[in-house]
């Protein structure tokens, strides 16, 4: 604990926090794209530490909250199928599709087992060859090589009965989208670093060139944060736009070749829908058709599930850095952990429920810019 | 979801011709494939995402690192598993065999 008592001792944070203040001459926006990096942020108050001129908005980094509605209905109905153990990571069972949420089926009777890595799922169809078991394939690049071993493996092994439901997302075009829309606030980015630990940063160069945007690939501690902030306002306040990497001591420029290979083996790119910013095309693994029996989309026909959100929810805005949770109406009055109206309040990562845990809907309330907005539904 | 959990290697064995090891993070030991870490000998420190090591570290970086993520409640990955054995399901779902 040496580390974070010396961080709230605040010396080497404070003196960060200064160079920051002493470098700024104008407002800047920053986004940090990881879920992680958003938590952090909000639990050490990073964001209040730096000086107001840099603004911190935060990114689509949280898979559990960009899954789309229409891939968790498909769970569901997946899940409610007679003979299927279906498998996930314990953070998609409470997170509600249109027609509810996967822990309420398991409380029915459905058999919805979490597992802590995706080869447990292969190993429970090996053990239950009578059973179709399915496993819910989420996350972003630093999980899937963990998904493509387990589809890799089932292959190999012939485990026929297993397959995975696929929902993979990738960080570099969300930027890409998050740049070009029209309204684009944000100027630099923290870029995730247990991503980069995987995919290296090679594509992330291409990026920050097309778009004239610093990007400082940056880990999640406290003092991590600062530095990356600090970093990319340098780059800011020069004029620079490059890929630096803060992150030096878990991130090379070509990360895991053996986990990047297997990745490629198993899974191609292909169009996904993200939940609050709608389809980003090339933004996610699809199963290759070499390894389609075990691609549970093609093994179960499910019909494509007309799917609506809430209106009043700001969540799509909040992931491309528009506003802030605390801009919402809904935000910790009609959306909370428990009864999340959208994305970024469906998982502990996201940015809403992160702001919720450490008590931000206090300063909301207080704010009166935002208690002028009253629901208008 | 996406952070890695810094855990020492105890051991290192083959599983049907995979790479595996017992990794222990905080009091909480766990099986962990280590194909992509395949240099990780026992005794050295390896970042672990959802049972797969994805990179080695060094002692005291793993020392702060696995800190902060207790810190910011981050480490459940580890225990969810077992936690949700814990809850309740009714009997029987149609297409499974009484137990």
């Amino acid at each position: 604990m040496k580390y974070l008592d010396e961080y709230r001792d605040g010396g080497v944070a404070s003196s960060i926090a200064k160079t920051i203040a002493e470098t700024v001459t104008r407002p800047w926006v920053l986004m940090e794209v990881c879920g992680g990096q958003t938590h952090s942020i909000v639990r050490y108050g990073i964001d209040r530490m730096i000086p107001p001129e840099v603004e911190l908005v935060h990114g689509p980094g949280c898979p559990v909250c960009v899954t789309s509605l229409e891939m968790i209905d498909k769970a569901h109905a997946i899940a409610s199928r007679p003979g299927v153990i279906f498998t996930s990571f314990g953070d998609m069972l409470r997170v509600p599709g249109s027609r509810g949420d996967l822990l309420t089926l398991k409380s029915r009777g459905a058999d919805v087992r979490v597992v802590y890595s995706p080869l447990d799922a292969v190993r429970i169809a090996s053990q239950n060859p009578a059973r179709e078991v399915v496993f819910f394939g989420i996350g972003f690049e630093t999980t899937a090589p963990a998904n493509a071993m387990a589809v890799y493996r089932a292959r190999k092994e012939g485990v026929g009965n297993f397959s995975m439901l696929l929902s993979h997302v990738l960080v570099p075009p969300a930027m890409a989208a998050i740049l070009q829309a029209p309204g684009n606030r944000v100027q630099g980015f923290l870029g995730p670093g247990h991503v980069c630990a995987i995919m290296g940063y090679r594509e992330y160069e291409s990026l920050a060139e097309r778009y004239r945007v610093p990007i400082v690939i940056t880990g999640f501690e406290p003092i991590d944060l600062l530095e990356g902030i600090l970093m990319t306002v340098r780059q800011l306040e020069t004029g620079r736009a490059v890929v630096e990497n803060q992150y030096a001591r878990a991130v090379t420029r070509d990360g895991n070749p053996a986990a990047r290979a297997l990745v490629l083996e198993v899974f191609e790119v292909g169009d996904r829908k993200w939940r609050g910013v709608g389809s980003i095309p090339k933004s996610g693994y699809k199963i290759r058709y070499e390894y389609r029996m075990h691609d549970a989309e093609k093994r179960f026909h499910v019909e494509e599930i007309a799917t609506e959100e809430s209106s009043l929810c700001i969540s799509g805005q909040i992931l491309r850095g528009l506003k802030k949770p605390s801009d919402c109406s809904a935000f910790g009055t009609l959306c909370t952990p428990q009864k999340p109206l959208g994305a970024t309040m469906v998982s502990a990562e996201g940015a809403c429920a992160a702001y919720y845990q450490y008590g931000r809907f206090l300063d909301s309330a207080s704010l009166p810019a935002v208690t002028a907005q009253a629901p208008t539904a | 979801m996406c952070l890695g959990i810094p855990g020492e290697l105890l051991e290192v064995r083959d599983v049907k011709g995979l790479k595996f090891g017992k990794v222990r993070f905080g009091g909480i030991t766990r099986d962990v494939c280590l194909e992509y870490a395949a240099d990780a000998v026992a005794g050295d420190y390896v970042v672990v995402h959802v049972g797969f090591a994805i990179s080695k570290i060094d002692k005291d970086e793993a020392a702060r690192s696995f800190a902060v993520l207790e810190d910011l409640g981050q480490t459940g990955e580890l225990t969810a598993d077992m936690a949700e054995q814990l809850l309740p399901r009714s009997g029987p779902w149609p297409g499974e065999e009484d137990p």
